[in-house]
């Protein structure tokens, strides 16, 4: 059977939490990347939010389409760039608990602009937990060679983020 | 304790950590600036938006169970 779900590199931040989770020389061997990512805020904030940068560019994603809930609330919408999605857990959130969060990148090497779709939840033990999806384009014809993920405060120590490459046959 | 990034590298499987240089963390600066102002404005519509449905129930004398009943 072909191997068709590849595990390309993981990371794991250490002590003192850190500014982003990068992954650079993707390799082009792949259909599609899966990025799997859990990750908690280190300071305060709580800002839910999670950002991306696709080969150092710091531009291209223009305005993702966002919906969410946190157990009370529903709502849709369009976010303000750099914010793609809804995916780390609040600095208030339950301790010691971590979000789970999926990045889907098809065709990342095609000449063409590239859709991201992202899922997103909140783990936390109280009536507030955000969960997400995203609708994300990418502007930009260029192969993806590189993905980073950030969000507004550091994230925490043991936060982790796994690349996946995903082939066709 | 100076903020640092951690990159993978796929080709080599080299994890490094990374300080920030002075215009990364200046971006940074503006992109929690914006991440603020997003979360604000999400913030308050949702909670208008209790709000306005609070007032709702209370007009038309029912609960939210109920009114869930209605809209099922």
């Amino acid at each position: 059977m072909a191997n068709t779900y590849t595990k390309i590199a993981s990371v794991a931040v250490g002590a003192g939490g850190a500014v982003s989770m990068e992954f650079t020389s993707i390799p082009a061997t792949y259909t599609d990347l899966k990025i799997c990512f859990s990750a908690r805020e280190a300071t305060g904030g709580d800002y839910i939010r999670f950002s991306l940068d696709i080969n150092a560019t710091g531009t291209g994603l223009g305005t993702p389409k966002i919906l969410w809930g946190n157990g009370t609330t529903a709502n849709s919408g369009t976010e303000t760039s750099p914010t793609v999605g809804y995916g780390v857990n609040r600095f208030s959130s339950t301790a010691s608990v971590f979000s789970n969060t999926e990045i889907y990148i098809p065709n990342y090497t095609v000449s063409q602009y590239k859709s991201i779709a992202i899922t997103g939840a909140e783990e936390n033990n109280a009536t507030a937990a955000f969960s997400s999806a995203s609708a994300v384009l990418w502007s930009n014809n260029a192969a993806i060679t590189s993905v980073k993920i950030y969000s507004p405060v550091n994230v925490a120590q043991y936060s982790t983020a796994t690349l996946y490459g995903i082939s066709k046959t | 304790m100076a903020d640092k990034k951690i990159i993978v590298n796929c080709e080599t499987g080299e994890v490094s950590e990374v300080e920030l240089t002075a215009e990364e963390v200046a971006q940074r600066a503006a992109d929690a600036t914006e991440a603020a102002k997003a979360k604000a404005e999400a913030d308050a519509e949702a909670a208008a938006k209790a709000t306005a449905k609070t007032a709702l129930l209370a007009k038309l004398g029912i609960s939210a169970e109920e009114a869930a009943l209605l809209l099922g």
